[in-house]
């Protein structure tokens, strides 16, 4: 444990998030404004838990639709198939493309759980006041928001794919309704990681200090 | 400001503004996860309601089906995809398992068809090419029952016809298939309208069941009396009456077919209905000869070789075919131990009855047991004649042999037994034989040894006739010469004489001129001859007195 930090939120300050303007301000004063902007203040992102949480839920939720419906309707002369991303993948593995069907696994399965999961994990230390190793949930918070985008990499894909192969009764690719959903997913994720204030995660440790 | 301890620069920290007091008892945000959970349920209930039925489907073979590529389509549109190919428990065939999509259960009826699609080349048709790109799949024809089903058993072959195509299904029943298979042509009037379906022998294997359909609007041609007949391939006929060829088009000779026609004559109008059970004939002919109602089985028994003569000869009354041979059989009759050839004949009455009868006379043909007594005491018989030498096929011809001896009908028998004349083919070998034994009979040999003496005989004769006429021309000739010399001189004499004699006798002969003058006087002579005795008739005295004094 270092000596005692004080925070800004301790000393009654806090920054606009819009202009950066530090605005002194006491705790319990209710809803205030940036003198300077006129944005909204506040010491902590305003219900940050609970909307992550919501975020979290909603992307748990449609995480299921994801995985289960046909992500790409693919139709050509000779056949016609719906690929969920597992059989995709699965597909990918069959016909010799391992590297691929190895990205596209870490890409579309592997990193959308583990978001969900960390956040999670996340989310429930802070609400339990947890102490416990704030820098590594910081460092993972941190890979959360870097690597969050890449999961888009399906829906890329599928998009490209969907404006590219449209040679009417030779070939088609469509995008099903399994890729809205993982769409979704992912947008709400990084929504749910938007949301969360990492500041939370050191929140429990200047309470803990003072005893 | 307030507080020293801390650095100068803190106090210029501006306030922030405060704002009024403001409550939000519900965060908006939890909209997204009811949303995320109302959109993922009613995902979840869509797929659920999507996932169709799964049927299975049992096969011969699942060759060309494939695991989760090979479709099932219904007039060409996916419906449904093959899920799973097994083997059944018996091993005896493939159970194709698939599933549907959700539209597709009403078409899952007690008798829809499945059957694997594919491409085939078969009697001149083509068919199924785009699989050979596509790969196979599962065809389907909807089926009209109300009973649901999820478990059928595919064909083997696409059916030709399918449950929407307008038109009517009929029944044949023929002897036999002749050269005809499913998808044979139905023609009427040489247009093709149809196709076979389905053809399966009867239980009793005695004759083959085929099913036909024929398109709309064709099938309005089929009347109940409606005549089908195999136009299958080339029918050559050899038969009494000679050499007949017979086809219907180039794709029956190659394919067979069936053509239909009802008789021109008739009266009926109303279409037959669907599943009518009709007679499919051999032959066109044998189709159209066949309007009779009434028919009546006679036996007739010959004697003689009914060798060339065919079941289905023609009974012929003075070359109007009026029955036909059903059956030849053979028999020995033990009292008289001999053998005698009942041929058992179709005789059709109703073909002697007058086409164009009355209309007040329409129905009761002559009872024709009495007419038939009637006509065989006139000598009505039947005979086995010769229809072509060529061929040596026989017939049976009927007519009147007032020589015959005098029979009777036995109607006692069951057929009736018809009288029999042997046939003149039969007599005139018989007279043959005649002839030929009394030839036998002659003493040809002694005749021979007769013959070769008389030639002998006649021999010596011409040689004395010769040596005869050599000795004429030794010493008659000769004489005859000197004979015709003394003539020719006697003959110059005689010319020289008539030469003379004419000399005499020519007008200015003197002869002949005296003659004339001494006829002349002869003449005058003659007629004071008569003045005389005209004197003297008149004055007979003057014979006495003289003559007298004329008057003056």
């Amino acid at each position: 444990m270092k000596a005692k930090e004080v925070t800004a939120a301790e000393l009654g300050l806090c920054s606009c998030h819009v202009c950066g303007l530090v605005s002194r301000r006491m705790q319990n004063d209710g809803p205030a404004h940036c003198s300077r902007c006129a944005s909204s203040l506040h010491f902590r992102k305003p219900g940050s838990i609970s909307r992550c949480w919501a975020f979290l839920i909603a992307a748990y939720i449609l995480y299921i639709p994801a995985n289960l419906m046909p992500i790409m309707d693919t139709g050509s002369l000779i056949s016609y198939r719906k690929d969920t991303i597992m059989s995709g993948i699965v597909h990918l593995w069959k016909t010799g493309s391992w590297t691929i069907a190895v990205i596209v696994f870490i890409a579309s399965v592997t990193i959308p759980l583990l978001k969900l999961i960390s956040l999670t994990l996340l989310l429930i230390t802070v609400q339990r006041h947890s102490t416990w190793r704030p820098e590594q949930r910081t460092r993972l918070y941190r890979l959360l928001e870097l690597v969050g985008r890449w999961s888009m990499l399906d829906i890329y894909v599928v998009t490209l794919l969907a404006a590219l192969v449209q040679i009417q009764s030779l070939a088609i690719v469509k995008a099903g309704p399994g890729a809205i959903a993982f769409g979704a997913v992912v947008i709400l994720t990084m929504l749910a990681s938007n949301y969360f204030d990492p500041r939370l995660i050191w929140d429990p440790l200047q309470k803990e200090s003072p005893l | 400001m307030s507080n020293a301890t801390l650095p100068p620069d803190i106090s210029d920290i501006p306030d922030a503004v405060v704002e009024p007091k403001r409550r939000r008892s519900f965060q908006l945000v939890w909209i997204i996860p009811i949303l995320a959970a109302i959109i993922g349920a009613s995902l979840a209930v869509k797929s659920y309601m999507e996932r169709g039925p799964v049927i299975t489907i049992a096969f011969k073979s699942g060759e060309g089906l494939e695991v989760g590529k090979s479709k099932i389509k219904y007039k060409d549109v996916q419906i449904g995809l093959v899920k799973g190919i097994a083997i059944a428990k018996d091993r005896s065939q493939v159970i194709v398992s698939a599933e549907l999509n959700k539209e597709a259960k009403g078409l899952l009826v007690a008798d829809t068809r499945f059957w694997v699609v594919r491409a085939r080349i078969s009697g001149g048709n083509v068919s199924g090419l785009s699989t050979l790109m596509g790969g196979s799949f599962i065809g389907v024809d909807a089926g009209v029952s109300k009973e649901p089903q999820l478990e059928f058993k595919g064909l083997e072959r696409p059916p030709l016809v399918t449950m929407d195509l307008p038109g009517r299904q009929f029944v044949l029943h023929a002897a036999d298939i002749g050269s005809l298979d499913v998808g044979s042509p139905l023609y009427y009037r040489r247009i093709q309208v149809g196709e076979v379906i389905a053809y399966e022998l009867d239980q009793d294997g005695k004759g083959v069941t085929l099913k036909g359909f024929i398109r709309a609007p064709y099938d309005q041609h089929v009347k109940s009396n409606t005549l089908f007949w195999h136009a299958s391939g080339i029918d050559v006929t050899l038969d009494a009456n000679g050499v007949k060829v017979n086809t219907e088009s180039i794709a029956s000779i190659l394919l067979g077919g069936i053509s239909f026609q009802s008789p021109e004559d008739s009266r009926v109008s109303a279409p037959a209905a669907p599943n009518s059970a009709f007679v499919l004939f051999s032959s066109r002919e044998e189709a159209m000869k066949r309007p009779d109602t009434v028919v009546e089985t006679y036996v007739m028994v010959f004697k003689e070789s009914v060798r060339g003569l065919p079941v289905g000869a023609p009974v012929d009354l003075r070359g109007v075919t009026v029955g036909e041979v059903s059956k030849i059989n053979v028999e020995l009759d033990p009292r008289k131990k001999e053998f005698a050839m009942p041929v058992e004949v179709l005789f059709y009455p109703e073909r002697l009855r007058a086409h164009y009868r009355n209309k007040s006379d329409h129905g009761k043909l002559m009872d024709s047991r009495s007419l038939l007594n009637a006509i065989i005491e006139n000598g009505f018989r039947a005979q086995l004649k010769s229809g072509s030498l060529l061929t040596g096929q026989l017939y049976i011809a009927l007519d009147f042999f007032p020589n015959a001896a005098p029979t009777k009908m036995d109607w006692s028998k069951n057929p009736p037994e018809f009288p029999t004349i042997p046939g003149s083919l039969v007599q005139l070998q018989a007279m043959l034989m005649q002839i030929a034994q009394k030839i036998e009979k002659l003493p040809l040999d002694d005749l021979a040894g007769d013959a070769r003496k008389a030639i002998q005989t006649l021999d010596g004769a011409l040689k004395s006739a010769d040596k005869m006429l050599r000795q004429i021309d030794d010493s008659v000739v000769p004489e005859v010469r000197t004979t015709l010399d003394d003539l020719r001189k006697t003959l110059d004499e005689l010319r020289k004489t008539a030469g003379s004699a004419k000399q005499v006798l020519a007008a200015d002969a003197p002869l002949q001129h005296d003659l004339r003058e001494t006829l002349r006087e002869l003449s005058r002579a003659a007629q004071s001859l008569r003045g005389l005795a005209d004197y003297l008739e008149r004055n007979p005295e003057a014979l006495l007195r003289g003559k007298k004094e004329e008057k003056r």
